[in-house]
């Protein structure tokens, strides 16, 4: 790398303080205030959206086959998400996952 | 639906008999359920905080960086996108700005916890904010929403009790994987624990049609947008995926008669 040590830690301590201010955001400075219904009706749909949108590249473009589509990585997240939304697992979901990708690298 | 026409009764008594349960507790019971509850997502917290540790080793950062970012930022997704950018040498306001749009969600997760947490003392909700990561958070508002009489300090248990079991682990674990992680072998594929882990912690809600057409539309977004700076892409996909959860819910609601 070709940062200096004091680069680095800015850079921890800052995103470390960004971090916090964004999840100490809404709970710290509204407090108890009451919120319209349309934005907690949004709100209900966090992480459903932000999750997948994170996963999605990671899974059709993975950094560890360089970018290039991996059948097996595509076999294990399409596991996951039926065996997740089958059995409204995640502990479930997980381990066909992690059990499909371990198959198919090892087929591959 | 022809057989067992008393299953949804049943079902509906089991839910009610855990809810009085949740209400009986002591905070500190509640604590203790809120970190029994959390054990299965070990097997999570466990590999990605090993990898982490081993990735950012591997990338050239010292054990107290590493510890630095775990500790003082606690949120996976930015440190694996911190790592990630900083050893493509990219400008330190690009990394900074990048690792924090990663973690913008965490605002909308706070402003979720508002009506949950909202009245809690000024130090407990900055300590739920410090360790307000996907699962805890997940995990708890799930909780709150089933049993939405739970106290204050009956929320605040369990929560606590989530954080304890998750964040420690995710400290524990990033320092095993700084220090002995190299001992892995590269044949296991490691990095694949952080997208499996974000797919199974939303596949149990995609049953409802508000939430199906909401992942669909981040992942379509997200693909398409995947040429722009890190975080970017998914941030934008993630406003218009909630978008259309919250027009999917107003518009079955009104089909329905205008019933919420």
């Amino acid at each position: 790398m070709t940062y200096s040590s004091a680069e680095i830690w800015f850079t921890i301590i800052v995103l470390g303080l960004g971090t916090f201010l964004l999840r100490y955001s809404f709970l710290g400075a509204i407090g108890n205030r009451q919120m319209p219904e349309w934005f907690l009706r949004m709100l209900r749909y966090t992480a459903v959206a932000v999750l997948p949108a994170l996963a999605a590249p990671l899974v059709l473009w993975p950094a560890a086959t360089h970018g290039q589509p991996d059948p097996a990585r595509l076999a294990a997240a399409a596991a996951t998400v039926v065996a997740g939304t089958a059995t409204r697992n995640t502990l479930a979901a997980i381990l066909a996952g992690a059990a499909t990708l371990l198959i198919g690298l090892y087929l591959s | 639906m022809t057989k067992a026409p008393n299953a949804p009764s049943r079902r509906a008594a089991a839910l009610e008999a855990s809810r009085a349960r949740a209400l009986s507790r002591k905070p500190f019971q509640s604590m203790i359920h809120g970190a029994t509850q959390s054990l299965p997502f070990l097997l999570v917290m466990v590999p990605f905080g090993m990898l982490f540790g081993v990735v950012a080793t591997a990338a050239g950062f010292d054990l107290a960086q590493v510890m630095g970012f775990t500790v003082l930022v606690l949120a996976g997704a930015s440190q694996f996108t911190a790592v990630q950018l900083l050893s493509d040498h990219a400008p330190i306001w690009l990394v900074i700005l990048s690792s924090l749009a990663v973690n913008l969600r965490m605002a909308m997760y706070s402003a979720s916890l508002v009506p949950w947490l909202g009245g809690a003392s000024q130090p407990a909700r900055a300590a739920v904010a410090y360790s307000l990561i996907d699962q805890t958070y997940a995990l708890s508002i799930d909780y709150f929403q089933n049993t939405p009489k739970l106290s204050f300090a009956q929320r605040l248990g369990y929560f606590a009790g989530a954080a304890v079991v998750m964040c420690g682990a995710w400290m524990v674990f990033s320092f095993i994987g700084a220090t002995v992680g190299r001992a892995i072998p590269e044949s296991v594929p490691l990095d694949f624990a952080v997208p499996i882990t974000f797919l199974a912690m939303i596949a149990p809600a995609l049953r409802s049609l508000p939430h199906a057409a909401a992942a669909t539309v981040a992942v379509i977004v997200s693909l398409l947008l995947a040429g722009l700076p890190a975080g970017v892409g998914p941030m934008i996909a993630a406003v218009l995926a909630m978008l259309t959860g919250a027009a999917t819910e107003t518009w079955i609601v009104r089909r329905h008669g205008g019933r919420a």
